[in-house]
């Protein structure tokens, strides 16, 4: 489904990219670890088409089409979605109406019909209910006083919502407590699909207690310096970063 | 002669003709007030940018114009014409000047509770001169402002409410001021009066239009007496041509416990100036005052706001918004004025602006005079652009970059709309608003 090859990305005329491989296929959940400043935001924010960033070299082909010519909604349309690692606080404008103009200008994209305020509350309703959140929060303005912990659930409230193919998920679970990562995780789950593939981009193992990836990459100075499954996490928790920043190579051989 | 004194003097000669036949000229107590008010004029001249109110915004392109007094009669409207030109939604009471002058056959008066006058100034000079000497001209400071001199000069019609005490007007008041511009530059001075008694409830829509063409000028001052525990709602629009000049001062007298919001739009004009002047006289009064100024292309929309405390327990809050395109350039001069007995004042005064473009600029000054000791005063201004992270948190959803822009656009002219409690004026304004952010993504797109 995703296919970066050799991703280079400067910003600010820094080069935080180096070089990024990457396969993500139908039906997949990945993990992307990696310490602080390794790239992992960087790697996200570019693949959901942040304009700040700007791709040096290599290429994205997402179902086959060159992501990086896509402008950030039409990747939305086509199915791409990323929760943010620092949702964006939008005062005025209220969270159940942009949820509706978002999923309609995705299913207009699809030949769907557009749901009117009717139809969309049963729907967002259902995925509340999936995260136990309360429907206060439809009329509150996006974000806007929202806890670190509401940021996050409401972004996977959108995830809920939007349905897309490949979803990313940018340190979803930094900051949260076990009761709201349970909920999180469980969100997630509820959404694994043979059809979709989601990315997890994380500093730490825990979130992976509660969603078992398929695949784990280690990002360090802008490289994937490992790959492997499950217990490569494990093994990182245990062993720390310095492990495979010492010896990139050797201890576990990265994907050919 | 200079270009102004010679514009200036346009004005002197207009007065004489004026104040010979203009209604009410048998009145000593009005005679003797236009006739000061004229020479008030005379001696103060337009403002300059040396003078500290005035300093961000240049009169020059009044003062130096000849304007003649707009004529009366003779612009007919069909009533299509009409609809088309006026906010929709106040069905029962309408009144309709053109040019300044009040069009009974465009108004409707009715049905209004017992005692409530609601009608021409003109027309009330002529028939019972007796009831307005208590209150015409009574609080505009025409000895210190030019254009309230040189509006009290030329008094003559206007909207005249009046609102006996323990009354509740349910259904607001409108008040269309359509200038239909003539040949050469003309200027109006439509003088409105409101005058609520003691526990009333009342709502005022002052809106400003214009038709095509040449030059005009607004020079507008409505005086409003709020009494005890009224409450009292006002509004101003001015989506006048891209043509007029536009002065208007809305000078309000408040009594003790009385609340009274004031609420203002401005879209149209080439050079406004938006004076607000409510007067906390009463104790424990209250007031609002909050406005949107939109500019774009080479408009100058300034708001002067003096909010004078004058008594102990009063309350005052001050939120303007503006958006600013093009080469506009906006001004928010808010004034605080803490009389010495005005003891536990609690005065607030917030201004957010949004540049759009590099040309665009805003000139925003707080000016807090506190005589007193035990008070609560404070202000805060930003200046910023369209926030590029929110546009791209929305468009990373699917949404449009226009649509998100436009979204970003509406939420920051919906801080001052939510405000305006009167639901017709208030979706009318937000469509006024929507179709201004759509003619700007129109001029994007053709650039």
């Amino acid at each position: 489904m995703l296919s970066v090859r050799n991703l280079h990305v400067k910003v600010g005329g820094r080069e935080i990219l180096k070089g990024v491989d990457l396969e993500v296929a139908a039906g997949e959940v990945c993990a992307i670890m990696g310490p602080n400043g390794s790239g992992k935001s960087t790697l996200a924010q570019v693949l959901a088409g942040q304009e700040t960033y700007e791709v040096t070299a290599g290429e994205v082909l997402y179902e086959g089409q060159n992501l990086l010519e896509l402008n950030p909604e039409q990747r939305a349309r086509e199915g791409v979605f990323l929760a943010f690692q620092y949702p964006v606080e939008i005062p005025g404008i209220g969270t159940a109406y942009f949820l509706r103009a978002a999923l309609n200008a995705i299913r207009k994209h699809r030949g769907l019909d557009e749901l009117d305020a009717m139809d969309f509350l049963p729907l967002i309703r259902e995925k509340l209910k999936l995260l136990e959140m309360d429907d206060a929060l439809l009329s509150r303005a996006i974000n806007e006083g929202f806890s670190g912990g509401e940021k996050k659930r409401t972004e996977i409230l959108q995830l809920a919502v939007l349905e897309p193919r490949l979803a990313i998920l940018d340190e979803t679970d930094s900051g949260l407590d076990i009761d709201a990562l349970k909920i999180v995780a469980g969100g997630v789950n509820a959404l694994r699909d043979p059809e979709r593939a989601i990315i997890i981009v994380t500093h730490y193992q825990r979130l992976l207690s509660y969603i078992v990836p398929d695949t784990v990459h280690v990002l360090v100075a802008g490289r994937i310096v490992a790959s492997g499954g499950r217990e490569l996490a494990l093994e990182l928790e245990e062993k720390g970063y310095g492990w495979v920043e010492t010896e990139p190579e050797s201890a576990v051989p990265a994907p050919a | 002669m200079s270009v102004v004194a010679q514009a200036q003097e346009s004005h002197l000669e207009t007065f004489a003709r004026f104040e010979e036949g203009a209604a009410g000229s048998d009145l000593g107590w009005l005679r003797s007030i236009r006739r000061s008010a004229m020479a008030r004029f005379s001696e103060l001249g337009f403002p300059t940018t040396h003078d500290e109110d005035w300093r961000f915004t240049n009169v020059a392109p009044i003062a130096e114009t000849p304007f003649g007094l707009a004529r009366v009669g003779g612009v007919e409207f069909t009533s299509r014409e009409l609809d088309r030109l006026r906010v929709p939604g106040f069905a029962s009471i309408r009144l309709v000047f053109v040019n300044g002058r009040y069009e009974p056959k465009l108004s409707r008066l009715g049905p209004l509770p017992a005692g409530v006058k609601v009608g021409s100034l003109a027309h009330e000079l002529a028939a019972d001169p007796g009831s307005l000497d208590e209150h015409l001209a009574r609080y505009a400071d025409y000895r210190n402002d030019a254009f309230s001199a040189l509006n009290t000069a030329f008094i003559e019609d206007g909207a005249l409410v009046r609102i006996p005490s323990r009354t509740v007007l349910e259904e607001p008041i409108y008040l269309l001021h359509i200038s239909a511009p003539g040949t050469g530059p003309t200027v109006t001075h439509p003088r409105n009066l409101i005058v609520a008694g003691d526990e009333t409830q009342a709502t005022v829509v002052e809106d400003y239009v214009s038709l095509d063409g040449e030059v005009h000028f607004s020079n507008v001052v409505t005086e409003v007496v709020v009494g005890e525990n009224s409450v009292l709602g006002h509004y101003r629009i001015e989506r006048e041509s891209g043509q007029a000049f536009h002065v208007s001062t809305l000078r309000v007298e408040q009594g003790r416990a009385s609340a009274v919001a004031s609420h203002s739009l401005l879209l149209g004009g080439a050079l406004v100036r938006n004076n607000v002047h409510p007067v906390l006289a009463g104790e424990g009064s209250d007031c609002l005052i909050n406005g949107l100024f939109m500019g774009a292309g080479q408009q100058h929309l300034d708001n002067y706001m003096k909010v004078e405390h004058a008594s102990p327990h009063c309350t005052s809050r001050q939120f303007y918004n503006g958006i600013l395109d093009g080469r506009s350039r906006g001004v928010f001069h808010g004034r605080i004025v803490v009389h010495k007995d005005a003891q536990k004042t609690d005065a607030k005064q917030t201004n957010r602006n949004l540049l759009l473009s590099e040309g665009a600029q805003i000139d925003t000054k707080p000016q807090l005079e506190i005589h007193a000791d035990d008070v609560k005063c404070t202000h805060g201004a930003t200046i910023g652009q369209v926030d590029e992270d929110a546009i791209f948190y929305l468009r990373s959803r699917g949404i449009s970059e226009a649509s998100a822009r436009d979204l970003l656009l509406e939420a920051f002219a919906g801080e001052s709309l939510e405000k305006m409690k009167e639901e017709p004026v208030r979706r009318h304004l937000e469509g006024l608003v929507r179709q201004w952010l759509r003619r700007e993504t129109v001029l994007e797109g053709a650039r």
